[in-house]
């Protein structure tokens, strides 16, 4: 039996290719039509994200199953033969196990620790669920998987760092402010960037959010979009006592706010601490207001060097989580070898509880009649004896396996306890 | 027997510093739990090393420099639990720890008190103003650390380079409300340590101050907290001024405690209390 994990991603092929080969997959209960009916596949699991389209099965024969899915993906007509040569990798074991780990745990996407990919993997589980087409292995393969995932999560900081400037702006204010609730956010023009930053701030439980901008009506609609309030230009001043934090993109061109305006409205703010973002280019606001107590003043260079230090920083969280995933895959490799040995055990237990039935009722017929208790006694006897006698074989069997051809000895317990009486005995492996 | 607990109190301390720069270092929740409860644990070893002395000495055991150290390491400790308990600033233990830690230390280190302690030092006044005078110094010695903290903290936002830190430190807010609230329980516990001593110089003395060394720095370092509590309720001062004001007023302090004790002398230092066998 093999785990088996094939498909593409986002290192291997292109965008368009992996929209192709999404586009296989809108149907779920076709695709696992399809998986369910090939024989050398017993369990199958199919993802597709932005960044990949994968395939996870387990099967007795892996270059036949893998052959199948690589059939299935090139089945799409805008797909020329050679466009999978390069780009289709087939993992099998220990790297199907770490790979998928790792996936979950979002190691393996674009932007690194990005928390939707897990989502998307549970709900691609559903659906294998609802159409049957996992089993007991991939059912603990994916829980697995979740808990690597969570772990992740909780012990390595691989997604505490911005890595976007809307969000390093929130990071930034969380950092002046603690807690953003009940925040007032006073915005000064628009432009995509500042309205994202404002969507997470909002995100965060932000205040009152007031929208300054040249053109009146324009203000209005994005106040209204923002359950905020439109003011006009004139009003600054007196809007920035009640900010906390200030976004300005208007790309006026000049100064907008000198370093004294400030100074004045602090003076009159009785220092409560004021964020300023100024993501216009050229800037709106005067890099001196940055000198002022209580104040605090990020450019776009500033930001871009948050999401920087951000990305080093997951970069660097994301060794520690490898090799969590690594010590995680190792565990479930080991249970997986168990499962192998637990057909032999039982057929051990099955072929001793056997001959104890068969040699104590021989037993009984040559004796007089016997009590009850007796014959108890007797039972007692021979299960015991024949338990004791297979408690070492099967420890061996569970603990001594060797790493490198886990076959060889689970096939010489069968061979010397005779479990396969019509082998013959010329055929070494028995999978 | 008194000796143990201050053995498992100093056994304590250095296990819950070690635990919380792990803490600070690792960012992991478990070692902060572990640490307060180490702490808390130190903290009821601590309490009962003094008991033993307190009966002993038939006051509060403060006569030498030593005997002082103990009971502010105490006060320390425990107005930095209360502090946590209503306001989790989690990272200042790894700086709270390690001065108890040595405070602990330096009373195991320093000789221990020759000969009886003045009459001088028994009576219920005194017990009133060294209380008041050791909380208020706790609280205000919190306050001191936050402002480093703060100090830290906000060069690294101003100057826009992130570093060790930036991820490790609380917010800007957390570390300001900090001080203030550190600083409005503080200054009245001082004022009222400093009123009580005064009486009590007055009832024993005839005088109300008497131009002490000690007197007189502690007497700047209140000066110091009044403006800054003052300022911060009219003018709003806050950030890094009332870090910096906190971090010089605590400075002051420690000079008082320490220095006052140490280089200068007067009828308030220690040598003084102590009577020959």
């Amino acid at each position: 039996m093999n785990l088996l994990l094939c498909g593409v991603n986002h290192k291997t092929a292109p965008v368009a290719l992996r929209e192709k080969l999404a586009g296989l997959i809108p149907d779920a209960a076709h695709a696992y039509d399809h998986l369910k009916s090939w024989p050398e596949v017993s369990e199958s699991l199919l993802y597709t994200t932005c960044n990949r389209v994968e395939v996870m099965c387990v099967s007795e024969a892996p270059d036949e199953a893998a052959a199948r899915v690589r059939e299935f993906f090139a089945r799409h007509p805008e797909i020329a033969p050679g466009d999978l040569d390069e780009s289709f990798y087939v993992h099998r074991d220990r790297e199907a196990v770490q790979h998928f780990f790792r996936v979950a745990a979002s190691l393996d996407s674009m932007v690194v620790g990005e928390p939707q990919i897990l989502g998307q993997v549970k709900q691609a589980y559903r659906e294998a669920t609802a159409h049957h087409a996992t089993g007991p292995i991939l059912n603990r393969l994916v829980h697995k998987a979740f808990s690597v995932a969570k772990r992740v999560r909780g012990e390595t900081g691989i997604g505490d760092h911005a890595v976007s400037v809307s969000y390093a702006a929130v990071a930034m204010a969380k950092k002046i402010f603690g807690d953003l609730a009940g925040k007032n956010i006073l915005l000064l023009g628009a432009g995509e960037m500042a309205e994202l930053a404002l969507e997470h701030l909002k995100g965060q439980g932000a205040g009152k959010i007031t929208v300054a901008n040249r053109t009146l009506a324009r203000g209005v609609a994005l106040a209204r979009r923002f359950h905020g309030e439109a003011v006009s230009l004139e009003e600054l001043p007196e809007q920035l006592l009640f900010a906390d934090i200030l976004i300005s993109s208007t790309g006026a061109g000049d100064i907008l706010i000198t370093r004294d305006q400030i100074k004045t409205v602090m003076r009159r703010r009785k220092q409560r601490p004021l964020f300023l973002i100024d993501i216009a280019v050229p800037r709106d606001l005067d890099p001196a207001i940055n000198d002022l107590d209580n104040v605090y003043l990020y450019n776009i260079d500033d930001l871009n060097e948050v999401v920087q230090q951000g990305w080093q920083r997951r970069r660097h969280e994301a060794t520690k989580a490898e090799r969590l995933v690594a010590a995680e895959t190792l565990k479930f490799l080991h249970w997986l070898e168990t499962l192998e040995v637990f057909p032999t055990i039982i057929a051990l237990k099955d072929k001793a509880e056997a001959i104890c039935r068969a040699e104590l009722k021989k037993t009984l017929n040559q004796l007089a009649p016997i009590t009850p208790e007796q014959r108890q006694a007797l039972e007692v006897l021979t299960a015991s004896v024949t338990q004791k006698l297979l408690h070492d074989p099967i420890i061996f069997l569970k603990r001594n396996r060797r790493p490198r051809n886990p076959h060889q000895e689970l096939d010489l317990v069968r061979r010397l306890f005779n479990l396969d009486p019509d082998r013959n005995s010329g055929d070494p492996e028995k999978d | 027997m008194n000796s143990l607990f201050l053995y498992l109190t100093l056994f304590a301390y250095f296990g819950a510093t070690g635990l919380w720069l792990a803490y600070f270092l690792a960012q992991r929740e478990g070692y902060y739990r572990a640490g307060v409860w180490v702490m808390a644990g130190g903290l009821a070893c601590h309490t009962l090393a003094l008991i033993p002395r307190a009966w002993a000495a038939g006051a509060l055991p403060a006569a030498t420099f030593g005997e002082a150290l103990l009971l502010f390491a105490w006060a320390l400790v425990a107005a930095f639990l209360v502090l946590i308990w209503r306001y989790p600033i989690k990272i200042l233990g790894a700086l709270v720890a390690p001065l108890a830690a040595l405070m602990v230390s330096g009373t195991l280190i320093l000789p221990a008190r020759q000969g009886t302690v003045s009459p001088l030092l028994k009576g219920f006044w005194l017990t009133v103003h060294i209380c008041l005078t050791l909380t208020g110094y706790a609280a205000l010695a919190l306050a001191g650390l936050g402002g480093i903290l703060y100090l830290i903290q906000e060069r690294q936002i101003k100057s826009k380079r992130f570093g060790f830190f930036h991820r490790r430190l609380p917010s800007l807010s957390q570390l300001d409300n900090l001080n203030y609230w550190c600083l409005t329980i503080g200054f009245p516990l001082l004022t009222g340590g400093i009123i009580s001593g005064s009486l009590y110089a007055q009832h024993t003395q005839g005088r109300f101050f008497s131009w002490d060394p000690k007197e007189i720095l502690t007497l700047i370092a209140w000066l110091i907290y009044a403006v800054l509590l003052h300022e911060r309720l009219t003018v709003g001062w806050r950030g890094r001024r009332a870090a910096l004001l906190a971090i010089c007023g605590f400075l002051v302090l420690v000079v008082t405690f320490v220095g006052a004790n140490l280089w200068l002398t007067g009828y308030h230092s220690f040598s003084s209390f102590i009577q020959a066998p």
